[in-house]
């Protein structure tokens, strides 16, 4: 029989997302989503103590004072099944991190709870694009390509027009294209290379370099920029190199100023829990909500 | 395949024993390389030997060798066999190469079917082990027979934090209730304290059990006479509970180390201890930094730093690396200047992230105004001590979920 904490761990098994605020590293983050789900975990009503029935002896005085002993029968609670004793019922949890983000970008990051780790394991096997937003600034150039760091480099930034960034970013975008084709291991003059890319499922499988397979202009004041990019196998300072190059190529210089997730796979923005919601019951309604909208899909797939 | 054969021989042995005259051979086949017949034989005294070239009472002697490198444990039970009931068992095994399996097949076999009736005398004679175990990594094992530790769950002392200090378990079975740890209690009811918090105080501090009442009543007596009232005293203790732990000379380090440092009265000391007692238990390394952080890392001037202390006095044992953080952000990108901030120390106990998210809020909405001389002027006592609700419809003037919203977007 199952006690109300391991009947509330099995609902929390899966997956969810949070939003991760920018600043904070993504450690912290999961740690306190499991404190957080500790905490609610071994605040559920323990199970009643179970009792035993115990002979207390005690000397009962007669009146011709004699020594007798008297055997009662009570039923006392077993006391080394008490919360106190024993301690709360879960120490750690297995919540697992999906793809990364690191200290300076923020948005969606994946978490996997109990067997969801093992989910979470099969999402990134198959091959998922994620959504980001980079802003950008042009004119200075730093030596981890943020705003933060140590600027190396300034320079003007009045020719550059929407028209340049455009050309820019077509070229880029290009050049990614070609690196997707090389990485899929299929012969391009093959009709399964054919019929996979109209399908669109030409890609890399697992690890390859970092690929964007799409690039968009958002917004263009300059000297701020915003670009919005999907891509595969990606890292934030990848990202960050890319408006670093797209400012050298515009003959300027440009600065990353921040780096949003805001889709990872299936996972978006609107599913996200922000911070103060990391709560074990928000975290449970996030899961239980994952669970259905997987089955949803299945249905509508039959 | 042992099992079976235990089964087998146990019965046997019953058998021959109802039955003094009969002999009854077993055989028991082992795979395929050996067979060994056991035979009881209780005709007299003699023991016959059935096959091979050993006499009984060689066979015996090799038996018992070879029992006693196996087990000491059956060979005393085959002994007593013997003895009580007045026959000779007799064992032969025949191969010359005695198996490795028939220790095992033995020690099943010493073991009494739970068929078996056993007389009063037998019953009175066998020994029960204890069920407390000589040594534990946990007090739970000791819980139900120590009246010292149930007395102490009663209490609402958690056992589970305690058995992870070194030595505590121990320390605790070896106190006695009534004459170590009643008394201590009674003391602490005597000062005061309430009933409920002695659970708290003994998880936290469980060698208060140990130190001897007149070491706490000195303390108690000292803090009397630094005009500590006795509820405050009180209050104290339960939230701090290794202050009567320190000896009084220490104390009186501590409580001159504040006055001096912080150069205020005595009554202000005396108020700043009161509410944050664990000031005197701590260490005074980390104090002094965050005060000569305050001092030169975020230019506060004396009688400001005074002020911030009496305010928020968790400020000293604060992470310094936090506060340098708030301050940070407070001041360069809030440019709240110091003396808004000394007025209201209560953002340096807040939190970075939510002073942040706020006031990015704020700022995207055009209402991020901290200077007290011009229109719209939010406070920043109310800019972080506000729940989120409230902070949105009075000072932010929008709804809960633009605020969530918004808060996806940074």
């Amino acid at each position: 029989m199952a006690t109300p904490a391991v009947r509330m761990f099995r609902r929390l098994e899966g997956l969810f997302c949070v939003y991760k605020p920018p600043g904070v590293h993504w450690k912290l983050v999961r740690d306190s989503v499991e404190t957080n789900l500790l905490k609610g975990l071994n605040s559920t009503p323990a199970k009643p103590l179970p009792r035993e029935v115990r002979f207390l002896t005690s000397a009962g005085g007669d009146a011709e004072g004699q020594k007798a002993l008297t055997v009662s029968a009570v039923s006392l609670p077993v006391l080394s099944h008490h919360p106190l004793v024993t301690g709360p019922e879960f120490c750690n949890i297995r919540v697992g991190v999906g793809h990364r983000l690191d200290a300076f970008s923020s948005g969606v990051l994946v978490l996997g709870v109990g067997h969801g780790n093992k989910v979470l394991d099969d999402l990134y096997k198959t091959r998922v694009t994620r959504d980001y937003t980079l802003e950008g600034e042009f004119g200075t150039a730093t030596d981890n390509f943020s705003h933060t760091g140590r600027v190396v480099e300034r320079s003007t930034y009045d020719h550059i027009t929407l028209d340049k960034l455009d050309r820019v970013m077509a070229m880029l975008q290009g050049v990614n294209q070609k690196a997707l084709l090389m990485h899929s291991n299929v012969d391009m003059h093959s009709q399964e290379a054919y019929e996979m890319a109209v399908r669109g499922l030409l890609g890399p499988d697992g690890k390859s370099v970092p690929i964007l397979t799409g690039l968009r202009c958002l917004r263009f004041e300059p000297p701020n920029f915003t670009l919005e990019v999907q891509c595969l196998n990606e890292t934030q300072k990848y990202l960050r190199k890319v408006i670093h190059e797209i400012g050298l190529e515009l003959r300027s210089t440009a600065v990353c100023k921040g780096v949003r997730r805001t889709r990872d796979g299936p996972f978006t923005l609107h599913d996200a829990l922000v911070r103060h919601r990391w709560a074990a019951a928000d975290i449970m309604q996030a899961i239980q909500g994952y669970h259905s909208s997987k089955k949803k899909k299945h249905i509508s797939q039959e | 395949m042992a099992s079976s054969c235990a089964q087998l021989c146990v019965r046997c042995r019953t058998l021959c024993q109802k039955s003094l005259t009969v002999t009854r051979q077993a055989s028991v086949q082992f795979g395929h390389s050996f067979t060994v017949i056991w035979t009881y034989n209780r005709v007299g005294n003699a023991c016959l030997p059935i096959r091979g070239n050993h006499t009984a009472a060689e066979a015996r002697k090799r038996w018992k060798h070879q029992m006693s490198s196996h087990t000491e444990l059956t060979l005393d039970h085959f002994s007593t066999d013997a003895t009580e009931e007045k026959h000779k068992e007799c064992l032969v095994p025949i191969s010359d190469n005695v198996p490795e399996t028939q220790s095992e097949l033995l020690d099943a076999a010493a073991e009494f079917s739970a068929l078996e009736e056993i007389s009063d005398e037998e019953a009175l004679s066998m020994c029960v082990p204890s069920a407390v175990p000589p040594a534990s990594f946990s007090l739970r094992d000791y819980v139900d027979k120590s009246v010292m530790l149930r007395k102490l769950v009663q209490l609402g002392v958690n056992l589970w934090k305690l058995e992870q200090k070194p030595n505590v378990g121990t320390m605790l079975l070896r106190l006695d209730f009534d004459t170590d740890v009643a008394p201590k209690l009674l003391f602490l009811k005597e000062l005061g304290v309430e009933d409920s918090r002695f659970g708290y105080i003994i998880t936290t501090n469980p060698y208060i059990l140990t130190e001897s009442l007149e070491n706490l009543q000195t303390r108690v007596n000292y803090l009397k006479s630094k005009k500590f009232s006795s509820e405050t005293v009180a209050s104290m203790v339960s939230r701090a509970p290794y202050l009567l732990n320190f000896s009084v000379k220490r104390l009186d380090n501590r409580l001159g180390f504040y006055q001096q440092q912080l150069n205020t009265s005595a009554s202000n000391t005396r108020n700043i201890v009161a509410r944050l007692p664990r000031l005197l238990c701590g260490s005074l390394e980390p104090v002094k930094e965050n005060l000569k952080v305050c001092q030169i890392e975020l230019g506060f001037k004396q009688n400001e730093i005074q002020h911030i202390v009496f305010a928020v006095p968790k400020v000293l044992t604060a992470n310094k690396g936090k506060l340098t953080q708030i301050f940070d952000f407070l001041h360069n990108n809030m440019k709240v200047p110091h003396h808004l901030i000394a007025k209201f120390p209560q953002v340096l106990n807040s939190k970075y992230l939510r002073i942040r998210e706020r006031h990015l809020f704020l700022e995207y909405l055009g209402r991020a105004q901290y200077d007290p001389a011009l229109p719209n002027y939010i406070s920043l006592d109310r800019l972080v001590s506000l729940p989120d609700e409230p902070f949105c419809t009075e000072l932010a003037s929008a709804t809960l979920e633009d605020y969530y919203l918004f808060q996806k977007t940074l």
